[in-house]
């Protein structure tokens, strides 16, 4: 209990020493002479040090504490010069900041008790604080707010007095009132005050600091209640905005791999067993990109997913092609014969991948511009997902446009429809279905770039995704487009929303269950042909 | 009836499969117990117990032949039946574990002392008895056939569509198996067995068993097949195959029938799955895997659909090359034999083994038929040129 109270003290005393420093400029000399004291070597010394560094409000303060607090910080009992080891290896003198060639061999790592580091905590906590740079003040003020400890309310509160930037300003009024909260003599309407605070955060460690709160009167408890209500309410619907950005992005990959599969069924009626292999070998196509740009022009790893675009819609295109003049073609009309086929092909082809590249995940890295985060309100959105959701709607949407706009397009449209007739109209529906082939497989192929940015690069890839997308055609339908953009969305959202209730497994366990049910009311999926293309 | 079914199920070929079968059933057993190890004529115990797994193949093979060769379904998630009926048999070789276990729980199997069960869950409940389990291997998998075609069927739901859904359903089953918490011990499956009917399941004596047990389940299953396809309800089986809608206008309930068949063919693979899993000693989720399906029926296709007899010996073929060739040097390169069969039989040998060799066979036959009557003919002095035609 005594050693509670002398600690609180001290640690009080030293904020008033930080509160000071920020009123009073750094006078010239007291910074080394307190760091000559390190070379002391005495405990008593080495704390009076601490406490002048940490107020000194030199840029060096800062280094030369978190040396100290990793036995890093090293002196010259002779001398009386002070010296720290950086990461890298080089040696600069604690006191002007120049680098040294030689550590001197008598030098040795200033010692620590567990006094003092609990001293060198508090003093780093204090220089984060009032760290020049706004970011590191924001983080540190995060952490006071979770840790709501005392002692640091004296200079939370004279940070927040000097604070300009509006974000670290905000940061410090959460931290002071967190700290307000459970401060036992601290007043109920300073309470009521910190409690709002909070609940305008209204996050999840806001919920935890409140639902912590315990012993106070009856209106502080009362408003804590009530603000928890208020939070978990805010919660909810950010929750529920979180599983519909997952499910939109979940959505946006399904989409992307099963689109070119919806292509291929709607306009042949051929189930392209082998598909998730095209998605597989963009993939790769991706990684022999990025490998000959790593080897032979690093300059260019931001662009490789754009130079990878192209080449895997033309090597999946290519081989999708050969694939249909050599295999699919003598087997029109036979549609279960064309799925083993496939099915056989994609073994032949995964193996192919194995033996080519080896059987474990290959590396594909992200483009600076696709890697990192956002935050959103209280939900976090990663760059890569956003721009696979873009990427998707942007071919999604020149799919369509190809469709409705040229005279490709409005082939396939009229072999989908009705295959004979379009014959007997002079299209040669043969050269229609090469081409359409090609472009379902292009477009597998693009895919596979997009998913080697969240996914592993392995042989296996295309098999995970190959049922997905599946399930996704048969719920939208086949011959519209627009069913596959719904379907793949509703199941990517569904899916997200049912796992947090489920657990991942049973969600889509209970996913497939519903698109079996689904198909009983609508055996054609959502957007199905009407008319007599059915029976075709 | 039954006599009259079988005679008329029975024609040459088909009697000389179940011969073949029979004498399988009982000489390798014989042969692996009676002669001396060393002798050459002694099949080894590895090899019978492989005989073993190829019969059960051949039964799951005929039971999706049944349904494609005969009605046009092609289910990608037979293995799924299989499978289920693979488990009914491990839950009861689980119980006969007793307390024999490494944890030496009377009532609990291993994995779920491990998985820290408080009790048995009520589905293992009398599967200590070998006649609930066995009850279970046909009513499991058909009982699960039967909701599912009747949902599929009822709605018209075929082709391709009709594929990925029995494709969907297997995948379904494949990640529900591998939860721990689903209670049939989660990725490690079901094994550790010790012994079926109190005999040991490694003896030689109950390999040999289980092996003659397993041609006696073949030539049953390809009995009730031939005297399904035979009977009138087959001639329809095929009218559904071949035009669907006619059948249903000419005033058929094209789904009972349906219905029916898959069922049944559901049984069957439960059965065969049965059969199998005391042979192998495992049974775990990657049975369920999706590609298991498929390859069950690349041996129909090898063999040659709507044949039976080709069924079977697609089951048989394929897989002794998976054996020969996944065990030797060539190992990597099975994958690509495996997708090279896929694509070639579909591409030039769609009819398969069979098929094509009853094309090749039965007009020589008829020719053969045709001369030797002429000649018989000539030689009674009356001369009939055109008969040839």
């Amino acid at each position: 209990m005594v050693a509670n109270v002398f600690e609180r003290l001290r640690s009080l005393v030293l904020s008033a020493f930080l509160i000071v420093c920020l009123s009073l400029p750094a006078f010239a000399g007291a910074f080394e002479d307190a760091v000559a004291k390190f070379a002391n070597d005495e405990f008593s010394d080495t704390e009076e040090a601490i406490g002048a560094v940490a107020v000194s409000g030199n840029p060096l303060a800062f280094p030369v504490i978190s040396a100290l607090q990793d036995g890093r910080l090293w002196a010259d009992p002779d001398t009386k010069k002070v010296f720290i080891t950086q990461d890298d290896g080089k040696i600069i003198d604690a006191a002007s900041g120049t680098a040294v060639d030689k550590m001197p061999d008598n030098a040795a790592a200033v010692r620590l008790n567990n006094r003092l580091r609990r001293s060198v905590e508090a003093a780093l906590g204090g220089l984060t604080l009032l760290s020049p740079d706004p970011a590191k003040r924001i983080s540190a003020a995060q952490s006071v707010f979770k840790s709501h400890e005392e002692s640091a309310l004296p200079v939370v509160e004279g940070a927040l007095a000097k604070e300009t930037n509006k974000g670290a300003k905000a940061a410090f009024t959460e931290a002071r009132a967190a700290i307000l909260l459970y401060k036992s003599d601290a007043s109920d309407t300073e309470k009521l005050e910190a409690i709002a605070t909070i609940k305008a955060r209204g996050d999840q460690e806001a919920m935890a600091l409140l639902t912590g709160l315990a012993d106070q009167s009856p209106l502080v408890t009362k408003a804590a209640a009530s603000a928890i209500a208020s939070i978990q309410s805010t919660l909810a619907v950010w929750s529920a905005v979180q599983n519909a950005w997952y499910g939109l992005s979940l959505g946006s990959v399904l989409l992307l791999a099963a689109i070119g599969l919806a292509i291929t069924f709607g306009v042949m009626g051929v189930i392209n067993m082998a598909h998730g292999e095209m998605v597989m070998l963009g993939a790769y196509t991706t990684f022999v990109v990025q490998e000959i740009i790593r080897t032979s022009y690093p300059g260019l790893f931001d662009y490789s997913l754009l130079i990878a675009v192209p080449l895997a819609f033309l090597v999946a295109g290519a081989i999708g092609v050969v694939i249909e003049r050599t295999i699919i073609r003598f087997l029109y009309g036979r549609p279960l014969e064309t799925l083993l086929a496939t099915w056989g092909l994609s073994l032949v082809l995964q193996q192919a991948v194995r033996t080519a590249f080896g059987p474990t995940n290959r590396e594909v890295g992200n483009p600076s511009w696709m890697s990192g985060a956002f935050e959103l309100g209280q939900i976090t959105i990663t760059y890569n997902r956003l721009w696979i959701l873009c990427f998707t709607l942007a071919v999604f949407a020149i799919l369509l446009a190809m469709l409705r706009y040229t005279a490709l397009g409005l082939e396939m449209r009229a072999v989908t429809q009705n295959r004979r007739m379009a014959a007997s109209m002079g299209i040669a529906t043969s050269r229609v279905d090469a081409l359409t082939f090609g472009l379902g497989s292009g477009i597998a192929g693009i895919a596979g770039v997009a998913l080697s940015q969240i996914d592993n690069v392995s042989p296996n890839l295309g098999q995970s995704y190959i049922i997905d997308s599946f399930m996704v055609v048969v719920f939208g339908g086949v011959g519209n487009l627009w069913g596959t953009l719904v379907g793949a969305f509703t199941l990517g959202i569904a899916n997200k929303f049912l796992e947090p209730v489920a657990g991942a497994v049973l969600g889509k366990i209970a996913i497939l269950v519903l698109i079996i049910l689904f198909i009983q009311k609508r055996p054609r999926g959502l957007f199905a042909l009407k008319g007599r293309a059915v029976e075709a | 009836m039954t006599p009259h079914l079988l005679t008329r199920s029975l024609d040459r070929s088909a009697t000389l499969f179940l011969i073949v079968v029979a004498a399988c059933g009982m000489l390798i057993p014989l042969s692996n117990l009676l002669l001396p190890a060393g002798s050459i004529l002694q099949v080894p115990t590895y090899l019978v117990a492989l005989f073993g797994k190829y019969a059960c193949y051949a039964v799951l093979a005929l039971s999706i032949d049944l349904i494609w060769g005969y009605c046009g379904i092609l289910s990608l998630g037979h293995g799924a039946f299989f499978a289920l009926g693979g488990y009914a048999m491990g839950m009861y070789l689980m119980r006969q574990i007793g307390s024999r276990g490494v944890y030496g729980n009377p009532i609990l199997p291993d994995f779920m002392v491990f998985l820290n069960y408080p009790k048995l869950p009520w589905y293992w409940h009398g599967f200590d008895m070998f006649w609930f389990a066995a009850l279970m291997v046909i009513l499991a998998p058909g009982l699960l056939a039967f909701c599912f075609g009747w949902l599929a069927f009822r709605s018209r739901v075929t082709g391709v569509y009709l594929s990925i859904i029995t494709q969907a359903m297997t995948y379904a089953l494949l990640l529900a198996f591998f939860r721990n918490d689903f209670g049939f011990g989660g990725n490690n499956g079901l094994t550790d067995f010790k012994d079926i009917l109190g005999f040991n399941v490694q003896a030689d004596g109950t390999r040999a068993a289980l092996l003659a047990l397993s041609c006696l389940a073949l030539m049953i299953a390809f009995l009730i097949c031939r005297a399904v396809v035979t009977s009138k309800l087959g001639k329809v089986l095929i009218a559904v195959r071949d035009a669907e809608s006619r059948t249903r206008f000419l005033g058929y309930r094209v789904e009972s029938y349906k219905l029916f068949v898959f069922t049944l063919s559901a049984c069957m693979a439960g059965v065969a799955g049965a059969l199998y899993v005391p042979q192998v000693g495992i049974i775990n989720p990657s049975e369920f895997a999706p590609g298991n399906s498929i390859e069950a029926v690349i041996w129909v296709a090898v063999g040659g659909r709507g044949t039976l007899i080709g069924a079977a010996l697609g089951a048989v073929v394929v897989n002794y090359a998976k054996t020969y060739f996944t065990s030797g040097p060539l190992a990597p390169y099975w994958l690509f034999m495996l997708g090279a069969m896929f694509i070639l039989v579909t591409l030039l040998l769609p009819k398969g083994i069979v098929g094509t060799f009853n094309a090749w066979w039965e007009p020589w036959k008829a020719s053969r038929l045709t001369a030797s009557a002429e000649s018989a003919a000539r030689e009674d002095g009356i001369s009939e040129p055109h008969m040839a035609e």
